[in-house]
């Protein structure tokens, strides 16, 4: 059988008749021993689509990421796993253990050859013929290469998989590398973040389910529809960064009253991901959300742009070249002009850097 | 003449594991090799960085028990630096502790371990209305009609029959080692579906204060997370009640669901007792009371057992050079007085030196090195850290909760307390443990919710937040029990910088290679004198690694410590 044909297709194509294939299916669950009431069941799965298959490889990580995914409220892992792909393996969920696993993954690289998905989380070591990670007995720098060969598309979850992340961080003692500096000739679609949004995970591949089609990428290969814009822009303190509103301390007055925590370090202006809009966890909340600035985990090299308390983001804001000083004396400056004003300076800047961002992606 | 078998990878785990074992002619393993294959250098990494970062770095070590290392680093950092922090932060990080243990156990029992004991196959062969009269008999759960069965039965018919396996595919199933009837199979997988989708409310709690989860932020000298019951956007009213809610339905799931599923499962292996290993147990203990120093307040008591004996608990200090060391006779590291010699953390080293096989490779020289995990010991014994030493060790303390709940695990079960001393009785403790851990949210959301109402909103200290207010040179040492067992961070600040920053995992305990005297880590020695039915498909390895909850990408963080330029890799 084909790996892209239904059981019903193949009968179909033996000429058995709709009739013959229903007594086929009675048959089958007196067979299994199931009563009659399951022959619907047996019936929808023969006439089913194939899910598409999806590999799902680790290398140097911290399995954040499959975390992640198991969080997602819309669509629930479990309409995932069973109506929409077959994750026919993963290091986190798979029941089979060393070669069975092993087996279980070239033969999905054989029947679904060019069809299959490869989502990897984490990256690989290129140092030392790639000692630092070894999965199977093999380097996972050769199991990627060996795995992507073959694969119709890829998902690098998360910063390590887009970016490289905190073991790419100076000095990358393990020469950590992110998924597009091996494999150069298949489409990459990142999803960036330590980790990422559990329902920005299950979305790029809900996406692909439901329209049959890659989504849309920005210049660095992630998703429009969740990165497209800075945290910054859809903040819902946003307002207190505009009116020169800003927590000093973590225990100051205005922590309580949920002001702006850019002086704190929140690298939310140089952030493009969905946090402050999507939120976390079912949109429980989003790190600004409960008092902490974001640290910008879904950015390239996040890490080594720190410290994440002390350095403050580089803001578009009245100039391009806007630092931190400038901002609290431009911003307290606005704040007494009015918010008439104050607001026509956001909505002229927010244009311009939506114009940037369209400029970008 | 042995034989030797390799399981690589092994699923379900976090991280790389592999396991090299020896059988002899009846198939029943004579040794065992457990090696870590992955290393990140995360401490190499911190050097020269603000100790105020540290927590993001070292929460990344691990994104399943997330939070643990964050929690470990700020409680280091507080200690070299002498800061206390407000009352109500302690309690927040002990309900996130608490959280995260309760929702990790949960989530290792059904998704990582079950299908060692579960046969999803079977399952098809099932009858739902035995299967109804089953689960109703075992627990109060709602969901257990005989149409509930049913539904999910034929879904999983249609699953099966799609030919996509999926998870599933390549598993062992129908291996004579499976022993549940069809209908408890039937129960079991019904509930790893309910579990998968009750899982991500629990961490709810962690987003409500830190942001996200995985990966929740903590700051050193307290939480950011602000309080105020008349804030629109601090800790307020609603998102107590949020907490309160989670934390009900929490106690339900466990009660209902996870505990009676334990036992019934539980009962069907009772006569597969294997995998005890090393009886040595070690807990650092964790929930504070008051301060972390006060180790006498901790809800899970600190001590360390040896050869089984539960009339004895003897004390545990991380702090003292002769308690804690780690050493890399068998580790892919070299030391400059020496591989064999143990380094306590404030004085280790970490020059990675790789001397294993180039690979792709058949099997490594277990003679020689063969892991990327260090080999901790405690003043020189093999430990075994995680549920089963912490419920022993409180246990032989005479906890009365433990006592109690371990009395009544033993006796539904019909046996004695040397049961615990296996591959199930870690499963078991495991459960006891979650039972008790959802108990602690209640107490720690009970405890914040008295302390906001004498008017202390107060959730972060700010004295010793400026780098300016800093001593030159400070040592610190921060630990908790993460749920697989005792962590500990040791950091030394030069400068205003990390100059050396150590970490000792649970998983480095318990997965560690052998010792310079010959010695086995836990699970090489628990996987000692285990039978394998069919060692091509080693369902048996699985149980007993699994019964760990291992986690790899922890064991293998490593480092430098003492600023030494790690040497170039040498492939022999």
């Amino acid at each position: 059988m084909q790996s892209n044909q239904t059981f019903a297709d193949l009968f179909r194509a033996s000429g058995v008749s709709r009739r013959d294939f229903l007594k086929f299916c009675s048959l089958t669950s007196v067979y299994l021993g199931l009563s009659p009431s399951m022959v619907p069941s047996i019936v929808q799965a023969m006439e089913h689509k194939p899910r598409t298959p999806v590999l799902w490889i680790h290398g140097l990580e911290c399995t954040c990421c499959s975390e992640s995914f198991i969080r997602s409220s819309h669509p629930t892992i479990e309409d995932l796993l069973f109506n929409m792909i077959s994750l026919d393996y993963d290091d986190v969920l798979s029941a089979a253990a060393g070669n069975q696993l092993e087996d279980a993954r070239r033969k999905i690289m054989k029947e679904y050859k060019g069809k299959y998905i490869l989502a990897i989380e984490g990256n690989a070591s290129t140092k030392d013929d790639g000692v630092y990670c070894m999965v199977g007995g093999d380097s996972f720098l050769n199991t990627l290469k060996e795995t992507a060969a073959d694969a119709a598309a890829i998902i690098a979850w998360g910063t390590c998989a887009s970016f490289g992340c905190v073991q790419n961080a100076d000095p990358n003692p393990t020469g950590a590398a992110p998924v597009s500096d091996i494999i150069k000739d298949k489409p990459i679609i990142k999803v960036p973040g330590c980790p990422p949004i559990s329902e920005v995970m299950t979305g790029v591949i809900t996406h692909f389910h439901t329209f049959g089609t890659l989504p849309e990428l920005d210049r660095l290969g992630r998703p429009k529809a969740f990165y497209k814009t800075r945290i910054h822009d859809k903040c819902y303190r946003r307002a207190f960064f505009d009116a020169g509103m800003f927590v000093r301390s973590f225990d100051d007055d205005a922590t309580r009253k949920g002001w702006c925590l850019y002086k704190m370090g929140c690298k939310g202006p140089t952030t493009y991901n969905a946090c402050s809009k999507i939120q976390w966890n079912g949109g429980t909340s989003f790190p600004i959300g409960s008092g902490h600035p974001c640290i910008g985990c879904s950015e390239p090299h996040f890490w080594d742009r720190g410290p994440f308390y002390s350095r403050l983001a580089e803001v578009p804001f009245l100039g391009s070249d806007s630092n931190a000083d400038k901002i609290g004396i431009v911003a307290v400056g606005a704040a007494a002009v009015g918010a008439a004003a104050h607001a026509a300076v956001t909505a002229v800047k927010k244009a311009k850097s939506d114009k940037l961002d369209n400029d970008k992606a | 003449m042995a034989k030797k078998i390799v399981v690589d990878p092994i699923p379900r785990i976090e991280g790389h594991l592999r396991i090299e074992a020896t059988l002899n002619d009846s198939n029943v393993i004579e040794e065992a090799y457990s090696s870590g294959t992955m290393w990140r250098g995360i401490e190499v990494i911190l050097k020269g960085r603000d100790p105020r970062d540290a927590w993001a770095f070292t929460e990344r070590i691990c994104g399943v028990c997330t939070t643990v290392h964050a929690l470990a680093s700020v409680r280091c950092v507080e200690d070299a630096l002498g800061i206390d922090i407000p009352t109500n932060a302690r309690i927040i990080r002990n309900l996130m502790n608490a959280t995260q243990v309760t929702q990790d156990h949960l989530v290792h029992f059904y998704h990582l371990h079950a299908l060692d004991w579960v046969d999803v196959v079977s399952a098809l062969k099932a009858d739902p209305k035995q299967t109804s009269v089953i689960a109703q008999s075992i627990s109060s759960w709602p969901k257990s009609s005989v149409g509930y069965f049913k539904a999910l039965q034929q879904r999983l018919v249609g699953f099966v029959e799609s030919g996509q396996l999926g998870i599933f595919s390549n598993g062992y199933w129908g291996h004579p080692a499976y022993k549940l009837p069809p209908e408890v199979n039937l129960i079991a997988v019904a509930h790893y579906l309910e579990a998968l989708d009750f899982q991500k409310e629990i961490v709810k709690i962690h987003t409500i204060f830190g942001g996200k989860n995985p990966h929740p932020n903590y700051l050193v000298g307290g939480m950011a997370c602000a309080i105020d019951p008349n804030s629109d956007t601090a800790i307020n009213i609603e998102r107590l009640s949020m907490i309160k809610k989670i934390i009900d339905d929490t106690t339900t799931f466990i009660d209902q669901v996870y505990i009676p599923d334990l036992i019934a499962i539980a009962g069907y292996y009772k006569g597969w007792l294997h995998g005890g290993g090393l009886g040595n147990y070690l807990s650092y203990g964790d929930f504070p009371e008051t301060t972390l120093a006060d180790f006498k307040t901790l809800l899970w008591p600190r001590g360390a057992i040896l050869n089984k004996d539960l009339t004895t608990v003897l004390d545990v200090d991380p702090r003292d050079a002769s308690q804690v060391t780690e050493e890399v006779s068998h580790s892919w590291y070299t030391y400059s007085g020496g591989d064999g010699k143990g380094l306590h953390p404030w004085k280790g080293e970490t020059t990675p030196k790789y001397t294993g096989p180039k690979p792709p490779f058949e099997h490594l020289d277990t003679d020689k090195k063969y892991s990327w995990l260090k080999t901790p010991r405690w003043k020189n014994h093999p430990m075994e850290v995680g549920p089963l030493a912490r419920v022993l060790v409180a246990y032989a303390k005479g906890d009365p909760m433990i006592k109690e709940t371990v009395g009544l695990v033993l006796s539904k079960l019909e046996v004695g307390p040397e049961a615990l001393f296996s591959t199930l009785g870690r499963t078991a403790a495991r459960g006891i443990e979650c039972k008790q851990t959802a108990g602690f949210m209640r107490h720690y959301y009970d405890q914040l919710i008295a302390n906001i109402k004498t008017g202390d909103y107060r959730t972060f200290n700010s004295d010793r937040w400026e780098p300016s207010s800093w001593p030159e040179e400070c040592k610190g040492f921060g630990y908790t029990e993460a749920p697989r067992g005792s962590l500990g961070h040791w950091i030394h600040i030069s400068d205003k910088k990390i100059k050396e920053y150590q970490i000792v995992v649970p998983s480095t305990w318990n997965a560690s290679p052998r010792d310079a005297n010959g010695n086995s880590g836990a699970y090489e020695s628990a996987l000692k004198g285990t039978p394998m039915i069919n060692p091509e498909q080693p369902l048996e390895i699985l149980r007993t690694v699994h019964s760990f909850d291992p986690c790899l990408a922890c064991a293998s963080h490593l480092f430098d410590m003492n600023g030494k330029e790690i040497t170039s890799v040498t492939i022999v």
